[in-house]
């Protein structure tokens, strides 16, 4: 248990709530910047877990794999913010209720 | 010699290819010289060949060239000039020649002159093809020939559709014939190995048992063609609406020349029919049955085309009688002969109608004995002729068939009594046929008389019904004769007798007690009369059996049955799209719920089956 001063099981009860609360931001905000915005607690949920598994068995994988999660979300943010200004411009909203086109 | 063989049929056949490609060009005299001229030469070479024959009894073989070739099966245009093929060649010439003649004038007025010469003459080459064949294949192909020109025929005036009707039912009827025919031909190749018709015959005596099962079947399915092309039963419902063509096709086609191209077969193939004496049993009791029924039914028919037509059926029943007790040369006289007088009545029958504003009840006519001599006396000969009197041609032929039938061993009486029952109704149907138009008050006025294209045909058919019987045929190491058949005396007399019988009843009914009044015209007074003249109704019951089933089952694939089963496919698939398009509603959270729930769900199985 060395190097780790709270327990695994509660950091991963943390991000599995994190997840959660992206989870359902997800699926129940309309705003598509706020889908966004979870969708970033999402991964960094999950980037938390990575974390504490890397500092529970003392290997370096954790922390490799927050730096690739680091760079996907800007990745995803970078494309995430081209589509609202699009879909802004396009709409003039951001509802995603009220967006569509998809279906065609 | 082979130029000569070639041309017989040949010229006929070019002529017909002239009439057919520049039928419009050429003017109605110079259609009529290519049309009977054709004939008549090739009458002319008949001649010679039979003149040949006459003085030096040799068989002549000419291969012309070969047809086709296909690994051990090679069918060549080769024709065998024998006796029998002599004969039927001198019939269908000679007697065509008449009939093409007859035919220009009166054809004469008709708007498709060459078109109806094209079809005779085409006619006419086909079935010399028929005759003069070395190999069934090419038979085969002359009497594929012959019935189509019959449909052409048949239909000629096509613009009436009732003549269109009879044509296809005379095509089809026939055709079943001839699909049977082919199949006999297909049994006889698979099992002999050839179809070559003298190295079949031998080869057939070689290998085959006298009543095998093969010989049987093979003989069976030929007879089938016979009895379709010959119109025999059950296949003869064909011939009495084939009259609806023009009155020569039916003397040249329908009564002397095609119809007894069946009757040709059987005494072509006479060797094979006789290892099957169970078919050549069927052969006399199909024409027994043919000869009673046609000859009832030409009783109380009205029109004079329709009393022929069911004489020629029931005449032909005669001949296959013959062949059927194995009284061969009996069976093609009494073909020659009724060539010659059915030929005779059909034109006379034909002169009235040109005559007579193309009346063609015989109720309607009456007392044209006076009006119309010439005719008179062709219906005169051409009636004792059918009825086999004394001394005509018919009597010789007709007498030799029943003697005959009388010496079939086992059967011979019965087929004799029948026989000589259809000879007395023969006797009362032609003579009701003559007392009632020639005689008695006038009931319609010709307006004009047959000329000499006309009159000279008639007067020379009349010649050869009287005397047509002194013609001895050159059939002699052809086919098995045993001679005059040897019965008593009683027998003989009887078999002359009873046709003078019925002349007398036909005196008696049509003139002592001439009717005043003409039966009902959809014929008949009494339920009897009505199931005669329908022929004793066999086509209803046809139509019954057959046609009626056939045009439900036809029917009811017009709603394209099949394609329900298709359409519902397409109907199913077109649901589930509609179901699936309805979940892609373009809804951003919607999917991702879908997403979230799909997750849980994969999770929830791995988990599950986790151990």
């Amino acid at each position: 248990m060395d190097g780790l001063l709270i327990p695994l099981e509660h950091v991963l009860l943390v991000a599995g709530i994190l997840f959660a609360c992206g989870l359902g931001g997800l699926m129940l905000r309309r705003n598509l910047l706020f889908m966004l915005m979870s969708l970033e607690v999402m991964l960094n949920s999950a980037a938390l877990a990575f974390i504490a598994a890397g500092a529970r068995w003392q290997e370096a994988d954790g922390q490799v794999m927050f730096l690739l999660v680091l760079t996907v979300a800007a990745a995803e943010v970078a494309v995430g913010l081209g589509l609202v200004l699009q879909i802004q411009r396009r709409y003039r909203t951001l509802d995603m209720d009220a967006v569509t086109r998809l279906q065609e | 010699m082979n130029l000569a063989l070639a041309a017989i049929p040949g010229l006929p056949m070019l002529s017909a290819t002239l009439l057919i490609l520049f039928g419009r060009q050429i003017p109605r005299s110079l259609g009529a010289v290519l049309g009977a001229g054709s004939v008549g030469l090739s009458a002319v070479l008949v001649a010679g060949q039979l003149l040949a024959y006459l003085d030096t009894p040799t068989v002549v073989t000419a291969t012309l060239w070969t047809w086709m070739s296909v690994a051990d099966f090679s069918a060549a245009i080769a024709f065998h000039i024998d006796g029998l093929t002599v004969v039927m060649m001198s019939v269908i010439t000679g007697v065509g020649f008449l009939i093409h003649v007859y035919s220009v004038e009166f054809m004469w007025e008709d708007e498709s002159f060459s078109r109806y010469f094209a079809y005779m003459n085409l006619f006419v080459g086909s079935m010399l093809l028929l005759v003069m064949a070395d190999n069934l294949l090419l038979l085969f192909l002359g009497w594929e020939g012959v019935g189509m020109c019959s449909y052409l025929l048949v239909g000629f005036w096509y613009k009436n559709p009732a003549n269109g009707a009879a044509a296809r039912k005379a095509f089809v009827v026939t055709r079943v014939g001839d699909a049977l025919m082919a199949l006999g031909l297909f049994v006889l190749f698979t099992d002999l190995g050839t179809l070559d018709i003298q190295p079949l015959l031998l080869a057939a005596n070689l290998n085959w048992e006298v009543g095998g099962t093969v010989p049987v079947l093979a003989t069976a399915l030929l007879l089938g063609g016979a009895v379709g092309k010959s119109a025999q039963l059950p296949l003869h419902t064909w011939l009495p609406d084939a009259m609806a063509g023009p009155t020569p096709v039916s003397a040249l086609i329908h009564a002397a020349t095609m119809v007894t191209a069946g009757v040709y077969l059987v005494a072509r193939l006479h060797g094979l029919f006789l290892l099957a004496p169970a078919t050549l049993t069927a052969v006399a009791w199909v024409g027994l049955a043919t000869l009673l029924l046609a000859a009832s039914a030409a009783l109380v028919q009205q029109d004079i085309k329709r009393i022929l037509a069911y004489s020629t059926i029931s005449q032909i029943g005669y001949m296959f009688l013959a062949l059927g007790v194995g009284a061969f040369s009996f069976g093609i006289f009494h073909l020659m002969t009724h060539a010659f007088f059915k030929a005779l009545l059909f034109l006379g029958a034909g002169a009235v109608s040109h005559c007579l504003h193309h009346e063609l009840n015989i109720f309607r006519m009456g007392g044209l004995r006076t009006r119309l001599p010439v005719v008179f006396l062709s219906f005169l000969i051409g009636s004792a002729a059918l009825a086999a009197l004394p001394f005509t041609a018919g009597f010789y032929s007709k007498d030799g068939i029943l003697l005959s039938a009388f010496t079939a061993p086992g059967i011979g009486p019965w087929l004799w009594a029948g026989g000589l029952l259809g000879a007395l109704l023969t006797s009362i149907y032609s003579f009701r046929l003559l007392f009632v138009a020639f005689f008695g008050e006038a009931q319609t006025e010709p307006d004009r008389k047959p000329g000499l294209p006309m009159a000279i045909p008639l007067l020379i058919l009349c010649a050869l019904s009287l005397l047509g019987g002194l013609i001895s045929q050159p059939l002699d190491g052809v086919l098995p004769d045993a001679g005059h058949p040897q019965v008593p005396h009683l027998i003989e007399w009887i078999s002359i007798g009873v046709p003078l019988l019925g002349v007398a009843y036909a005196y008696y009914a049509y003139i002592v007690r001439r009717p005043s009044s003409s039966p009902a015209e959809a014929g008949g007074d009494s339920p009897v009369e009505g199931f005669l003249f329908a022929g004793w109704r066999v086509d209803a019951l046809y139509n019954l059996l057959l046609v009626t089933p056939y045009r439900t089952l036809a029917r009811w694939c017009q709603g394209e049955p099949i394609d329900h089963f298709y359409n519902g496919v397409v109907s199913l698939n077109r649901l589930c799209h509609r179901g699936l398009a309805a979940l892609q509603t373009g809804e951003l959270r919607w999917y991702a719920t879908t997403f979230v729930i799909g997750l849980i769900a994969v999770v929830a199985i791995v988990l599950r089956s986790a151990p």
